[in-house]
């Protein structure tokens, strides 16, 4: 099969992760991650984001396929009901939201800037290598921070249960599939009672 | 005809289940699996060859692949 511009997305995906480890100033372009596949669906271009563009996806489905580091096993059945699924985005947002609440009381001067990298929401790694001190306001600096944790948390998800199960199984529970899943779903049901 | 559309192989998709993450659409060689409007997977029985590589490519595992089940 010819292979797209976008199927080289996962070397974004790559290089922003590995690009964390240096200037963590630049964990901001991870919020296009976040913005673009909302505005897909939103826009009415359904799951096109999942299904094509996502870097991450592909990164998984490269290391857990070409590279053969998955087992290939099916998940446990629960990782994909609705329940958990819901379950997840809702966990996932209000961690999010913690996040967004520490970047504001940095602004506020409330709190000092934490040079740390949460993952997994629990472990606090330090993280000063990655920052230089700029111009930047700390609050600026300390939403990288936070949202460098969001990703490396969900990539390390991703990585162990792409090793456990198959390659893209972070993809049956991943928080923005979801959101953008329900965003189809409203949209869908919207036009069929507009249809009635 | 009857006979032969029993023995076809082809695959089928749990719809409920479904995350419409676009693996399996992917991976099928005949482009027989679309993504309607985002909400889950959709197999053109006519064009679906059988050749279960969206089964095994599925990390929801919603695919089966089901033989004269029709």
């Amino acid at each position: 099969m010819k292979k797209r511009w976008y199927d080289y997305l996962w070397i974004f995906s790559a290089v922003y992760l590995i690009i964390g480890f240096f200037n963590i100033l630049f964990a901001w372009i991870g919020l296009l991650c976040f913005f673009i596949p909302l505005i897909i669906s939103v826009a009415g271009g359904g799951k096109a984001y999942c299904n094509r563009y996502c870097g991450r996806g592909q990164l998984f489905s490269l290391l857990g396929g070409r590279f053969g580091l998955s087992r290939q096993k099916s998940p446990p059945k629960f990782l994909r009901r609705k329940w958990f699924r819901y379950a997840f985005l809702t966990f996932f947002f209000a961690m999010f939201f913690q996040m967004i609440w520490n970047t504001w009381l940095v602004f506020e001067g409330a709190q000092s800037l934490r040079q740390v990298v949460t993952l997994l929401w629990t472990f606090k790694l330090p993280w000063h290598w990655a920052y230089h001190g700029t111009s930047v306001s700390s609050w600026a600096v300390q939403f990288a921070f936070g949202f460098y944790g969001v990703m490396l948390t969900s990539t390390v998800l991703g990585i162990i249960t792409m090793v456990t199960f198959k390659p893209r199984t972070w993809c049956v529970y991943c928080p923005m599939g979801t959101m953008t899943q329900l965003i189809c779903k409203a949209k869908s049901g919207k036009i069929i009672k507009l249809r009635k | 005809m009857q006979a032969t559309k029993k023995r076809k192989k082809y695959a089928v998709v749990f719809k409920d289940d479904c995350v419409a993450c676009g693996c399996c659409a992917k991976v099928c060689p005949k482009s027989a699996i679309t993504i309607a409007s985002g909400i889950y997977a959709i197999v053109d029985d006519n064009k679906c060859i059988g050749c279960s590589k969206c089964a095994t490519e599925c990390p929801a595992s919603v695919i089966e692949i089901c033989e004269g089940c029709i």
